[in-house]
């Protein structure tokens, strides 16, 4: 019944000029609307089914999968089960949104941001310092510089592969990785010596408690509902990227220089310029990621918490098929996956390790759309331009002798159609650039 | 003179000897790499491969109760796995770090998942592997132990060696070779572009797979994620190393010396943070990307689909 929807000789498909325009242009809205949706929803399906599978060949007990106490039911009240279930979930989506807009604003650049579990680390520990360590400021104030402190944390971190990108043409990917490393190190480092908690009794590798006026405050205390204030800021972050893509020049030279280096450079933007903003931007917004997490939950840094944000962020991104508001219900799906495995396990004893097999296939049948595509017999063509990047063509032009960034002749960016006309009339100084 | 109470020439025996033995895994993780990438196709999955290759090793090890079984049983598992990024990244030409990606999460999730299910009750250990001595050479005093050392370990060192030979002088490693630096060109001449990269991708991974066995090999059990990252300093050995066996093997020393360095002063209780010295060969890798000390060329046609 899906591919229904999409068939082209359908009425209701923008083409027919016995529509009225606004009818044509609402059709042809929708039925984008639907063809953008569909793989990913399918993908979803797809990969919940075989995670059923796999736990009913593993447990041989059907029951266990769709019984009223089996996974799909436990991982359902997890999730949704209850208000505190819900207030949970939001929380849990909270770093996955922030990390999940990272990886998807470098993407625009064509950028391929693996660092976003390095950076939401120097993040986190910048802001559980700031947190700790200044005396008695009040209230609003130590909470906003341990937050910029966090960002802070996450822009340098992320700016380091930007620049050595733009100025040398070491490629972002490697570096990112080999970033993510240091900062494990780094982070292991400072929270068992310089920044250990030395509160009697403690033997962990942790910072201590921040001051209270550094914590995010709580909406609705006192309710199940109660969630902390990096819940609203993470949509509010959602909102500022797409306003920051759609109506901003630096947004326009970004996504310009993602779809195509070479056009960029002729219209008069710095490449190099641009690569290095992204990546920063990308690094603050996965700092935001663990700045929120140590204000808002943990109220601490403690070792071990982030790891698998990168690659999650990842899957996030290109579920949202990088678009903020998509990689917001991407990232609330792996947040309610997450806090949802708690209670299968709880019911079913089924290991929380079955969520990552989901997650990946999630991401395997997003980013091989041609499965399902196939499986489900669609006739839509397939989307290349949300998975196909720059990346792998900029690795290759470092090889033609080392020019910096931007040559690379097959480079398509992330960003999809719709992007590439959405900014195009919002920019007045272009005609003096050209 | 001794240094932390060990004479010194014993402590540099051990050092040596301790290197050997980490830098087996990241050896046979970068070769792995090396197959995969000359052959035009990037890996960011040898951490994935290798946790694959170390789970699979386990089990086979355990229920067979011969590890060499268990290694072929993780040299197969592991080409398995690799075989999913050849399918994504070489016929849907799906983005090749994407592809990796994807089989870095599945190959967590999937052995973690096994061990929960299957293991995490009762986890058998194996029994030991005998230790492969170097005959004459074990014998010399104090430096002997350098040759005495599991059989992968020896196994890692003929790979390289192997390697080398067939990646510049057979007909196996100059089409290799010609599909990663210019596909095209390969195609025209009658090499078949797709063949080449897929056997590439698969025997790479089944090598990276052999190198997460070792771990098992090392320390007769498994626990989930225990390979902490030793793919990913594969990957930068490889780099470090320029895309060559001998110098991939070179860079896997220097790291493994880095590892060794760590071991050793943690035991000798020497007060200096050994994560600053774990930090070295990730810090090293980015000096060599940036272009400071030589400058790193990858094959011309890594990460791009051949579009036939």
């Amino acid at each position: 019944m899906s591919a229904a929807i999409t068939e082209p000789t359908l009425p209701g498909a923008s083409g027919p000029p016995t529509q009225s325009k606004p009818a044509a242009f609402a059709g042809g809205f929708l039925r984008a609307i639907g063809n953008a949706l569909l793989v990913p929803l399918l993908a979803v399906f797809t990969a919940f089914v075989i995670g059923g599978l796999v736990i009913w060949v593993t447990t041989g007990d059907l029951l266990k999968v769709v019984g009223p106490q089996g996974a799909f039911v436990g991982l359902w009240q997890g999730a949704l089960g209850s208000p505190q279930n819900i207030a949970d979930t939001l929380i849990t989506s909270t770093p996955y949104i922030f990390a999940g807009l990272a990886v998807a604003l470098a993407f625009k650049c064509g950028l391929f941001n693996i660092g976003a579990e390095g950076q939401l680390a120097v993040g986190a520990v910048c802001a559980a310092f700031v947190g700790y360590v200044l005396p008695d400021v009040p209230f609003p104030f130590h909470l906003l510089l341990a937050l910029a402190a966090g960002l802070f944390g996450g822009l340098v971190w992320g700016a380091i592969p930007g620049i050595l990108k733009a100025y040398t043409g070491a490629h972002e990917v490697i570096i990112t990785i080999m970033l993510n490393y240091i900062a494990l190190s780094l982070v292991q480092y400072l929270l068992g010596g310089p920044l250990k908690d030395h509160s009697p009794g403690n033997v962990s590798a942790r910072t201590p408690l921040i001051a209270p006026g550094a914590e995010l405050p709580t909406l609705f205390a006192g309710t199940p509902w109660e969630i902390h204030y990096g819940v609203p800021l993470a949509l509010l972050a959602a909102v500022l990227v797409w306003f920051f893509f759609a109506r901003t020049t630096w947004g326009f030279e970004i996504k310009t220089v993602g779809a195509n280096p070479n056009a960029a450079r002729y219209a008069g933007m710095s490449v190099a310029k641009n690569t290095v903003l992204a990546m920063a931007l990308s690094g603050l917004l996965a700092g935001a990621a663990g700045a929120v997490e140590v204000l808002g939950v943990t109220h601490r840094h403690e070792l071990g918490f982030g790891s698998g944000y990168g690659f999650d962020s990842i899957a996030i991104a290109l579920l949202g098929r990088t678009n903020p508001f998509g990689v917001v219900v991407a990232a609330l799906l792996f947040g309610g996956l997450k806090s949802g495995a708690t209670q299968m396990q709880f019911n079913t004893q089924i290991s929380g390790s079955i969520i990552s097999v989901v997650q990946g296939l999630v991401l395997l049948f997003v980013a091989a759309d041609v499965i399902i595509r196939w499986v489900y017999r669609l006739r839509v063509k397939s989307d290349r331009t949300t998975l196909t990047l720059g990346a792998a063509a900029l690795l290759a032009e470092e090889s033609a002798g080392g020019e910096p960034v931007g040559e690379a002749p097959g480079a398509a960016g992330l960003g999809s159609d719709d992007d590439a006309k959405g900014g195009s009339n919002s920019d007045p100084d272009r005609g003096t650039r050209l | 003179m001794t240094l932390c109470g060990v004479p010194i020439e014993l402590l540099i025996a051990t050092l040596l000897a301790t290197t050997l033995r980490v830098a087996t895994p990241l050896t046979l993780g970068a070769i792995g790499g090396l197959f995969c990438e000359r052959s035009g196709v990037v890996n960011i999955a040898i951490e994935g491969l290798m946790i694959t290759g170390a789970f699979a090793g386990y089990v086979g090890g355990i229920w067979s109760g011969n590890i060499w079984i268990g290694l072929l049983v993780a040299f197969v598992s592991a080409g398995l796995m690799s075989a999913l990024h050849a399918l994504l990244s070489i016929s849907f030409k799906v983005d090749q770090i994407i592809s990796g990606t994807v089989v870095n999460i599945l190959a967590f999730g999937i052995t973690g998942f096994l061990y929960d299910q299957y293991f995490s009750q009762h986890a058998p250990t194996g029994g030991g592997v005998p230790i492969l001595g170097i005959p004459f050479l074990e014998d010399i005093p104090v430096f002997g132990r350098l040759f005495q050392q599991q059989p992968v370990v020896w196994i890692a060192l003929i790979l390289v060696a192997v390697t080398h030979f067939m990646l510049f002088y057979t007909r196996w490693g100059l089409r290799t070779r010609a599909v990663g630096e210019h596909p095209r060109a390969a195609d025209t001449v009658g090499v078949n572009v797709y063949l080449v990269r897929y056997i590439n991708v698969i025997v790479g991974g089944a090598i990276a797979g052999l190198g997460g066995a070792y771990l098992i090999v090392e320390v007769s059990t498994f626990s989930p994620g225990m390979t902490i990252g030793r793919g990913f300093i594969a990957l930068a050995a490889l780099i470090f190393g320029k895309w060559t066996p001998l110098g991939a093997w070179g860079a896997a020393l220097l790291f493994g010396f880095t590892q060794a360095l760590q071991i050793n002063i943690q035991q000798c209780g020497v007060d200096f943070p050994a994560q600053i010295i774990g930090m070295l060969p990730y810090v090293v890798t980015i000096v060599v990307l940036a272009g400071a000390v030589g400058r790193a060329i990858p094959p011309a046609a890594i990460g791009v689909p051949y579009e036939k």
